[in-house]
């Protein structure tokens, strides 16, 4: 067998260019949130309200535990132990799933208040309203969109341990796909006070 | 040659303290913001965000035994967007 050329270290720092420019994405986003509260102190503060601080805080630590046991399946892979990290990649999948059907309630009940974008409810109450729940489901919604997408990943994670392709002497993909995993983590740990708990 | 550094193994315990403190100050935020603190409850949500933050940078993403070349490049990254926000707000309250 002949020695594969890799440069793990290059393929990372391809991964930390990626989550600066998510980091950069998501920090434009919450500047347009802080300016717009400071613009519309009252209509933010009564919006936020309506939110559920429990099914927030549950989520929030669904997402916790999720990265955890990603990043133990790093560890379980250095040390060989092929089903353990299979099985902690597979906890972390799982979670997540839950983290959406919590966000699909959660949007099912705004929706039914008739709180989202466009409405005939928002154009009545106006600008401050308007804008708090139009960046309330766009941010969400993207961070959602980085969850599916994450799963994804995960699931192709599992795929490539399975072969055999990610071991204990060679797994910089695992390591990336945990990277982004927190990152996707890291959003929602400032999502989470931003709309849920400061109001 | 080309594997790069020895890679450093992190125990299960380690990512379980973390992780029990990382919820240990989400539930202390909860807290924090629930009691009327006036401006003081932004700060105190906003800081206790950052900790978590750190912890998950630190330890989840392996910062602490990577090539520092990554913590540096972070904080460059960190600098440029926390410098956007002071300047987008100096604009703002001072129009």
């Amino acid at each position: 067998m002949h020695e594969e050329h890799r440069d793990d270290t290059g393929t990372k720092i391809g991964m930390w260019l990626f989550i600066f420019t998510e980091l950069l994405l998501f920090g434009g986003l919450f500047i347009v949130y802080s300016v717009y509260r400071y613009l519309h102190p009252t209509a933010f503060h009564l919006a936020a309200e309506e939110l559920d601080v429990f099914v927030g805080t549950l989520n929030t630590i669904i997402l916790l535990i999720s990265s955890a046991t990603i990043a133990m399946s790093i560890t379980a892979i250095q040390k060989g132990s092929k089903k353990l990290a299979l099985a902690l990649l597979g906890a972390t999948i799982f979670l997540a799933l839950i983290f959406m059907v919590n966000k699909y309630f959660e949007w099912g009940v705004k929706f039914e208040k008739g709180l989202y974008p466009g409405s005939f409810q928002l154009a009545e109450l106006g600008h401050g309203d308007t804008l708090f729940w139009g960046l309330y489901f766009f941010m969400t919604g993207l961070h959602a969109i980085h969850i599916i997408i994450g799963i994804i990943i995960i699931g192709f994670m599992m795929f490539y341990i399975w072969k055999d392709q990610i071991t204990s002497d060679n797994f910089v993909f695992l390591e990336n796909s945990g990277l982004y995993w927190h990152l996707v983590d890291i959003i929602w740990i400032f999502l989470f006070p931003l709309f849920y708990l400061i109001t | 040659m080309e594997h790069n550094d020895k890679p450093h193994i992190v125990s299960y315990k380690t990512y379980g303290l973390v992780l029990l403190a990382l919820i240990v100050l989400t539930v202390l935020s909860v807290a924090i913001t629930s009691i009327d603190l006036g401006p003081l409850t932004i700060t105190g949500a906003l800081v206790l965000a950052s900790l978590k933050t750190i912890l998950v940078l630190m330890i989840f993403m392996h910062l602490k035994f990577d090539n520092r070349m990554f913590t540096f490049m972070f904080i460059f990254v960190l600098f440029s967007i926390v410098s956007i926000i002071i300047i987008t707000f100096l604009d703002y309250l001072y129009r």
